[in-house]
């Protein structure tokens, strides 16, 4: 039930907003949130919860060191 | 849209990284790992990629109590049930709720006996619903975890606004922290995926407390394919060395602090409280329930502790770990997803609906 989904935001006014789920529009409320236009969010149950940051999730090169020692990889 | 996945870094693993994650967790030969999934959506999508198929031998996925239907009691079902079956009085509900059983039937069934329950997908419908149908009594079925108390504090605020009086919630909302400290108490799992979408709200320091006090490795993670290999590698690795601590797998969406602005409204509308828990009894500052200056907006939810689990039913077992769904002796028998005994084979996020599709998946119907 705790189902997200990301979208796009293409306008807003006032506390809701047009979202772009890859293709498919609904409106949303952003009242959680401190987005603008171009903005991804992510959106569950109408409501966008979180402001989507472009970070890498991990540093894969650190990990795949870490976990070298453990098991065979790759 | 074709940039959709620049909100995902961690989509764009390539081929190679994707196989070496999938190769460390399916050729892993450490010492046995019992983890903990907390979340239903996690345990959907561990299935839904194949990652639970391909992990090693050595490493059990159990699936935890994260899934707000599978553990919302009977008497709460029972409590939407009579008011379905009130004149004028409509209840409102997430569709994952309907099939749940009650003690004596589950709201589909009501509906099928002329009791008016709809379905809704965004909360904020439901005020313009209402607002148009003056004359009827609209109960809420507020069911959640911390992911969606905000948006139930946020309905709540606009029916003060709007000064609508026809609309009143049943709330069965819960935290994680305490029904996860149960499961700590138990000494019994070396690790826990965190939920990802609840610490989009709380920030993953919220676990913080747990992993030191109970020395344990917890990692948030997301739910796409790439996040959830980073996560469970991530887990795995720290949980062979007896790590303690939280990871944050999943910083496209979880800071540390977390949504400050959905805290907040969800402190000035919602205190914490005991709750029932399916086939758990009650847990101590495991709710949420309206705040005195609210009341006026409660349908009766703090009187609902009662839990009239079946005969037989395992779901309690099966939602902390300790036995399998196929361990289950209803499961897949008694207890299928046309015919659910428990809340566990209704949900889609339901550990024993999951289970179940999967094994009819590899062999067939039973």
């Amino acid at each position: 039930m705790c189902v997200a989904f990301p979208g796009k935001i293409l306008s807003i006014e006032g506390d809701h907003a047009q979202v772009d789920f890859a293709g498919a529009l609904a409106e949303v409320n952003v009242s959680l949130i401190e987005a603008v236009v171009g903005d991804y969010v992510l959106v569950h149950a109408g409501m966008a919860i979180q402001k989507m940051e472009p970070k890498e999730a991990v540093d894969l090169q650190e990990l795949f060191a870490e976990v070298e020692g453990a098991a065979e990889i790759g | 849209m074709a940039d959709q996945g620049q909100a995902n870094i961690s989509d764009k693993l390539n081929l190679s990284d994707k196989k070496k994650l999938a190769g460390y967790l399916s050729s892993y030969n450490g010492r046995p790992l019992r983890l903990m999934e907390v979340c239903g959506t996690h345990t959907a999508a561990l299935y839904h990629t194949g990652i639970r198929q391909l992990l090693s031998p050595k490493i059990e996925m159990l699936s935890g109590p994260g899934c707000p239907v599978c553990v919302t009691p009977t008497s709460y079902i029972d409590k939407l049930v009579e008011y379905a079956l009130t004149p004028d009085c409509k209840v409102l509900s997430f569709g994952d709720m309907l099939r749940v059983p009650g003690s004596r039937m589950s709201l589909a069934e009501a509906r099928a006996k002329g009791a008016a329950v709809s379905m809704f997908y965004s909360p904020e419908q439901i005020l313009t619903q209402a607002a148009k149908e003056p004359e009827t009594r609209f109960i809420l079925a507020a069911v959640g975890f911390e992911t969606t108390a905000p948006v139930w504090a946020t309905v709540v605020k606009a029916i003060q606004k709007q000064g609508l009086t026809n609309v009143k919630l049943l709330t069965s909302l819960k935290t994680m922290p305490a029904a996860m400290e149960m499961l700590c108490e138990s000494g019994e799992i070396d690790g826990f995926l965190c939920p990802g979408h609840v610490a989009v709200i709380t920030g993953s320091k919220y676990f913080r407390h747990l992993a030191h006090v109970y020395h344990e490795p917890m990692v948030v993670g997301g739910f796409t394919e790439e996040q959830l290999l980073l996560a469970l590698t991530q887990l795995v690795h720290k949980a062979e060395r007896m790590y303690a601590g939280v990871w944050n797998g999943y910083p496209e969406c979880v800071t540390e602090e977390g949504n400050k602005k959905a805290l907040a409204l969800m402190a000035d509308v919602f205190e914490p409280g005991t709750a029932a828990w399916r086939g758990l009894g009650l847990v101590n500052n495991s709710g949420l329930y309206l705040k005195d200056e609210f009341t006026s907006l409660d349908a009766g939810s703090g009187a609902l502790t009662e839990d009239k689990v079946p005969a037989g039913c395992s779901c309690g077992q099966v939602l902390t770990g300790q036995i399998t769904s196929s361990e289950c002796p209803l499961f897949g028998k008694a207890c299928t997803p046309d015919k659910p005994v428990g809340a566990c084979m209704v949900s889609n996020e339901g550990s024993c609906r999951i289970a179940y599709q999967q094994e009819a998946a590899m062999y067939g119907p039973k």
